[in-house]
């Protein structure tokens, strides 16, 4: 018999970033007995380190913008893929979701007139970034944080879980266990959120906190979910370069809506040389032009610093490759001979501290050096657009665990947006389905043992291997075979590395006991990552084109087949099957959004 | 590479220094250093972290006796071959090596003043001028990090007072709410008399600490003090104060 503690809730919320937060109070209004858990200490979810700003068309810097131009732009953004009712839900929602915030507290930088100021971004239309300097990740979770504190809400924090429980076909629950004491939890529960956000900690080079292992993809995978889209995972463009220690730390893309410049090593702003058909219509040619377009959007069109993510980061890749990065294998970004420095550092306080304390740097006089980082996973869980409910009765998911949403490529901002609007969709609809349901849903207590005794298992391994080099030559592995460009015979020496890994991770080594033990906590990621690994290395091999986060250097265009379907996968004991699914039809009114786009990428 | 000799807070309250070196690369920072030595000969070594940024406040240490961040102290701020001294922040309980209990924050963070807004205009949104919320943003940018709770002597020396006075990270946050132009409660300041904002004697410590650089001190804690006494003694001018702006 195991030893555990449980506790019993309509809805658990596993995960307490924006997305995780959000929903907890939601949840927790419809008079739902709503739980947050999350594994390391509240508020300091991955969310807190988002920069930039939050997506939404509220039309107070261009009043031409609006819920249909944003819609659009994450369509485009996202090459077509994306579930296009998501898309439209995202947009409608994303300005009121934005307004509730500032009513809770938080502080946005203001225009003129005292209203919600907004910055510019890559890909959307016009200015359209609720902000606070280049810190709003932290007043987003600041703010939901005491929001929810107030409500009354329990918190378990510190608190891993490591398997979602089942009754049957539907979700009863989860396990996990304390940090502090690695002793075990079991919460019964009627329905459960996942917001566990991403998995780049997969990546040797990652601009995410230790906790992006993927943890809820694979929860969900091994809980029967579909899962969709796994083969999109967003590299950044720019990503810090050096010192090696930083090396994949964020330079928010604000620099560049602010006015900073990509440059080669001759000086040349090579973003000009990169320009898609697909974006050639709305993107200066001259930069005489993209220097107008940051004061004059109606008659100019704007810089190619600023195309969608999955552009800039393969045109940098492409100037390095050719030999003319920096000195340390990036290329440069430029806002010091752009913009005064008093206006840097108004604008920008955050990377100037980054670089100054860090690279010492200082980006008022000198030019950053940047590449690309794995930054974003545009896959995830499969959710119904409505209502978040994944293909699990009682399980939803929200944030950047689900999938859908971003299609191929997400627009910077889009995230935190996406957030608030399904973390609040997902309370009220978990809510309302705990709420239906009269009684809690059975315990299994087999797989209770089960979950407890893999838990325990690394400590009863008698091997040598450090779960430290394994998770270290797993990065390398993904990084060099299913990063930034892709090829077949790579994927499947990716898949061999993979497996042998799995072998590994058999014979473990853990030192010490359960108490707050990081060499035993890793050792239960390794099993998370290898599951999440499988996933987009499965999915990248069977996406035989390139578009938005997935580029194959053995099929370098669009492709038209695969234009029109969504790769879905779920997890079986014997790994994981894939097949592929007709993308939804949009209607007609919004497909004529659409009309007279060159469709050369698009393809759909 | 250059070796670094750590001196390193082991096991709990009954633990004791140990001695460490580690070979490190250019660039690093303590964290990095710690994840080696980790990684490479005290698997279960016990510290907090997230970010690797400066963004989130986990790692908070004491590093040769001064509260900082781990992640934002750099191996080249060192004289070569010093030994490097890493312990947990003494404010607070011990857990187990360099990470220490800090439940009691989140316990005053649940009871703390809540912001109460006003209705916003008829087009649905809150006016506010720049200039009337800059220093509310600086209070803002608090990381929670704790290192000002850490240093602050009044909670320091007699761990008996954290029943009494709130610290001040939390002063901070209380400010935040007394001086936000939105904000309706009544008396705002006075509900921090009960806080134990007395306490504070001004020495600074705090404001040395905050990685963020925060006027704690200067900016929110004594203009607390002042509008306790405002408002105690002056209840119109108190209330005036509310409806005509705020200085
Ligand atoms: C440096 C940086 C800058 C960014 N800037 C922007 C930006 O400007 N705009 C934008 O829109 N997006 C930005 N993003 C992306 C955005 O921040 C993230 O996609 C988003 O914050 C993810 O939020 P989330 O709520 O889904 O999950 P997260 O914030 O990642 O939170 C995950 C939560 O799940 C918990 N958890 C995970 N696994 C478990 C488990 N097994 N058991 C219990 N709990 C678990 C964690 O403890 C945590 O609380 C940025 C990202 C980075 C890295
Ligand atoms: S100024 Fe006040 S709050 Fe800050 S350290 Fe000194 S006594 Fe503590
Ligand atoms: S005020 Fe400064 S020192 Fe105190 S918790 Fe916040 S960031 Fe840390
Ligand atoms: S790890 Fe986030 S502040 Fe140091």
């Amino acid at each position: 018999m195991v030893d555990y503690e449980t506790h019993e809730y309509d809805v658990i919320v596993i995960g307490a970033g924006g997305a995780g937060l959000r929903a907890a109070v939601e949840s927790s209004a419809t008079g739902a007995k709503t739980a947050l858990i999350c594994k390391s200490l509240l508020g300091k979810a991955h969310t807190v380190m988002a920069e930039g700003g939050i997506a939404a068309a509220l039309g107070n810097v261009y009043e031409q913008d609006n819920w249909q131009v944003h819609f659009r732009d994450t369509m485009r953004g996202g090459k077509m893929l994306n579930n296009w009712r998501m898309a439209q839900i995202h947009a409608q929602e994303a300005p009121d979701r934005v307004r509730e915030l500032e009513a809770w507290g938080a502080l946005f930088d203001r225009t003129a007139d005292g209203r919600i100021l907004q910055r510019d971004f890559g890909g959307h239309r016009y200015a359209r970034l609720a902000h606070v300097g280049d810190r709003t990740g932290l007043e987003m979770i600041r703010t939901l944080q005491q929001h929810a504190v107030h409500r009354g809400i329990d918190v378990y924090q510190e608190c891993t879980i490591t398997r979602l429980l089942k009754d049957g076909d539907a979700i009863a629950g989860a396990f996990g266990y304390w940090r502090e004491t690695g002793r075990f939890v079991v919460y019964r529960a009627k329905a459960v959120i996942l917001a566990t956000g991403g998995l780049c900690k997969l990546f040797a080079i990652n601009s995410n906190s230790w906790e992006g292992t993927g943890d809820g993809h694979a929860l969900a995978a091994w809980a029967g979910a579909d899962m969709i889209d796994m083969e999109f995972v967003q590299f950044h463009p720019t990503g810090m370069v050096w010192p090696l220690s930083v090396r994949g730390i964020l330079v928010t893309e604000g620099v560049r809506g602010d006015g900073g410049t990509l440059r080669n090593r001759d000086q040349e702003q090579f973003m000009f040389n990169y320009i898609p058909p697909m974006f050639a219509a709305e993107t200066a040619d001259t930069i005489e032009e993209a220097d107008r377009w940051y004061t004059d959007k109606v008659n100019a069109r704007r810089t190619p610093n600023l195309l969608p993510r999955d552009e800039v980061a393969r045109a940098i890749n492409s100037e390095v490759k050719a030999g003319r990065g920096s000195p340390h294998g990036g290329v440069f970004l430029d806002i010091a001979s752009r913009r005064d420095a008093d206006y840097i550092q108004r604008r920008l306080p955050s990377m100037y501290h980054q670089f100054k304390q860090l690279a010492d740097v200082d980006i008022t006089k000198d030019a950053m050096e940047v590449g690309p980082t794995a930054h974003y996973a545009m896959g995830g869980v499969r959710v119904d657009a409505e209502t978040t409910a994944t293909t699990v009765p009682g399980l939803f998911a929200a944030g950047e665990v689900a999938g859908g949403m971003h299609g191929s490529n997400r627009l910077g901002g889009n995230s935190l947006s996406d957030l608030l609007v399904f973390g609040r969709r997902a309370g009220l609809y978990a809510a309302e389905y705990a709420n239906a349901m009269p009684n809690l849903p059975g315990l299994n207590g087999t797989d209770v043992d089960t979950a407890a005794e893999e838990a325990t298992a690394p400590f009863d391994n008698t091997g040598r291997e450090n779960p430290y080099s394994i998770h270290h030559d797993m990065q390398d592995s993904m990084q060099e075979l299913v990063g930034i460009i892709r090829k077949e015979d790579e994927l499947g020496e990716a898949r061999e590395r993979l497996q042998s890994f799995r072998e590994r991770s058999r014979h473990l080594r853990v030192d010490g006991n359960r108490q707050f033990n990081p060499g035993w906590h890793l050792s239960l990621d390794l099993r998370t990552m290898l599951t999440v690994a499988d996933l987009i290395t499965q999915g990248a091999t069977l996406r035989k084109e390139s578009r938005g986060g997935h580029t194959r250097d053995d099929y370098p265009g669009p492709d038209t087949h695969f234009g029109t379907v969504n790769i879905v996968q779920r997890w079986t004991p014997d790994g994981a099957v894939a097949r592929e699914e007709p993308l939804p039809q949009m209607p007609h009114e919004l497909a004529a959004l659409f009309e007279g786009d060159s469709h050369a990428d698009s393809a759909s | 590479m250059p070796t670094a000799h750590l001196k390193l807070w082991r096991g709990d309250d009954t633990g004791a220094y140990q001695e460490y070196d580690v070979e490190y690369a250019e660039g690093m920072v303590i964290l990095d250093v710690v994840h080696l030595l980790q990684a490479t000969q005290v698997g279960d070594l016990a510290v907090r972290w997230n970010c690797k940024a400066g963004k989130c406040g986990s790692c908070s240490a004491e590093i040769n006796g001064k509260p900082r961040l781990m992640c934002m102290t750099r191996m080249n701020t060192f004289v070569p071959g010093e030994t490097i001294s890493i312990a947990p922040m003494k404010t607070f309980p011990l857990i187990r090596d360099l990470v220490t209990d800090v439940k009691h924050n989140y316990g005053v963070a649940r009871k703390m003043l809540e912001f109460a807004p006003g209705a916003p205009a008829a087009d649905g949104d809150y006016r506010m001028q720049q200039i009337d919320i800059d220093r509310l943003q600086e209070f803002h940018k608090c990381i929670e990090c704790f290192l000002c709770q850490d240093v602050c002597h009044v909670i320091r020396e007699h761990p008996d007072n954290l029943n009494n006075f709130i610290g001040p990270r939390f002063i901070l946050q209380l400010a935040q709410v007394a001086m936000h132009p939105l904000d309706t409660n009544e008396k705002s300041a006075s509900t921090a008399d009960h806080w134990g904002v007395d306490y504070c004697n001004i020495t600074k410590c705090c404001t040395d600490v905050c990685p963020e650089g925060i006027h704690i001190t200067d900016n929110a804690i004594i203009p607390m003090k002042e509008r306790i006494v405002d408002e105690s003694f002056d209840p119109i001018r108190a209330i005036g104060r509310k409806l005509f702006g705020k200085k």
